[in-house]
């Protein structure tokens, strides 16, 4: 598999020695365009590392990107340039997998906008996590998949929720959501339709975007 | 024309050349409205600017919507970043469906391409290379003494 890696910083570094690692058998070509940071690259990647902007079509000319490669990651510390690199590989080469990174979770809407995926956003996966491990709220998003089209989310079920003491086949569930799991008291399992939902269980649902608002009405009431 | 009936621009990134860009508009009787990251680009609109500004980047929704985007008969992208003037410039004409978005870049390659999707790019370094050419060519050479041998 031959991978284009725009961006040089750790994440660029660390998935360009990742790709090389014995065994894997990938070529790679990792862009920087700081001179100092690739001077540094150049000891460890030697030829596999190039001096200049991606975002500039002779660079990525000289790169290889004609070839084309099997997958263009761009993990610059800027989105604008980011989403530029994946529009060009894409509209301009034919490169048909992009990976971006999204730096300001803000700009993900334009990263959507243009078609760019998949984004990988630091900062989002790590909200999210703070989101599951200090809830503040009766639903959180866990997971988005954009390209389905649908997502997962968990939901905190209470004493005072309809759904507390009812068994899934009971539930009058929304169109276009379906539960995956309780987890009780530490210990997930399967949502069949004989089990019985319990306050204090964290339910997780997959669901079509925009359903929550019916899925937690009819599961919590709020 | 009415006060009502004014035509409406956003000018983004007021720099050197989008500062005046809105103040030409301005004077033409447009009703502009700038935006810019740095307040010092208010100083280049001079303290007789009677349009809009909003401090902001062109990146941000928000910003673009205060902005007033949503009615913007015209947006001009003129920061100093091509590549945020190419993001802008598509969040205008996609997201906020503007249907007339003129959009500076320096880097003629890029500018070439982003003209085969759609975008009316504008290149000064194109500009630039074409006149610098023009004015070489026309420069009044004398004629050369034979080389004897």
């Amino acid at each position: 598999m031959y991978v284009l890696i725009a961006g040089g910083g750790k994440i660029g570094a660390n998935l360009a020695r990742s790709l090389l690692r014995d065994g894997h058998g990938h070529e790679v070509t990792l862009i920087e365009q700081r001179r100092d940071r690739y001077e540094r690259l150049e000891h460890e990647f030697e030829h596999q590392v190039q001096l200049g902007d991606a975002t500039e079509i002779h660079v990525l000319d000289r790169a290889g990107i004609a070839r084309p490669p099997d997958v263009v990651v761009a993990v610059t510390g800027d989105d604008e340039d980011n989403l530029i690199i994946c529009q060009l590989a894409r509209e301009k080469y034919g490169v048909e997998k992009v990976v971006a990174r999204v730096n300001d979770p803000r700009n993900q809407a334009h990263f959507d906008l243009l078609g760019i995926s998949a984004t990988v956003s630091a900062t989002a996966s790590i909200m999210a996590l703070i989101e599951h491990e200090v809830p503040e709220h009766d639903l959180i998003h866990l997971l988005e998949l954009r390209k389905e089209n649908l997502e997962i989310v968990e939901l905190q079920i209470e004493r005072n929720s309809p759904a507390a003491g009812k068994r899934v086949a009971g539930l009058r569930l929304p169109e276009g959501t379906r539960l995956i799991s309780v987890m009780r008291q530490g210990r997930s399992e399967l949502a069949e339709d004989s089990t019985v939902i319990r306050p204090g269980d964290q339910v997780l649902a997959v669901l079509e975007p925009g359903k929550e608002d019916e899925l937690r009405k009819m599961l919590l009431a709020t | 024309m009415s006060y009502g009936e004014r035509v409406k621009a956003l000018v983004i990134g007021c720099g050197r050349v989008g500062s005046n860009v809105a103040l030409q508009l301005a004077e033409e009787g447009w009703e502009v409205t700038g935006v810019d990251e740095k307040e010092e680009a208010l100083t280049r609109l001079g303290e007789n600017w009677r349009g809009g500004f909003v401090l902001g980047h062109g990146m941000d929704v928000d910003v673009l919507r205060e902005a007033g985007i949503e009615d913007a008969d015209a947006v001009v992208v003129a920061t100093n970043g091509d590549n945020t003037n190419l993001v802008v410039a598509q969040v205008a004409m996609k997201r906020f469906d503007n249907q007339c978005v003129v959009v500076r870049i320096l880097d003629p390659a890029r500018a070439d391409f982003y003209r085969t999707l759609g975008l009316r790019t504008i290149s000064p370094t194109k500009t630039a290379i074409s006149e610098l050419l023009d004015a070489a060519r026309a420069c009044e050479i004398p004629a050369r003494e034979p080389v004897s041998t």
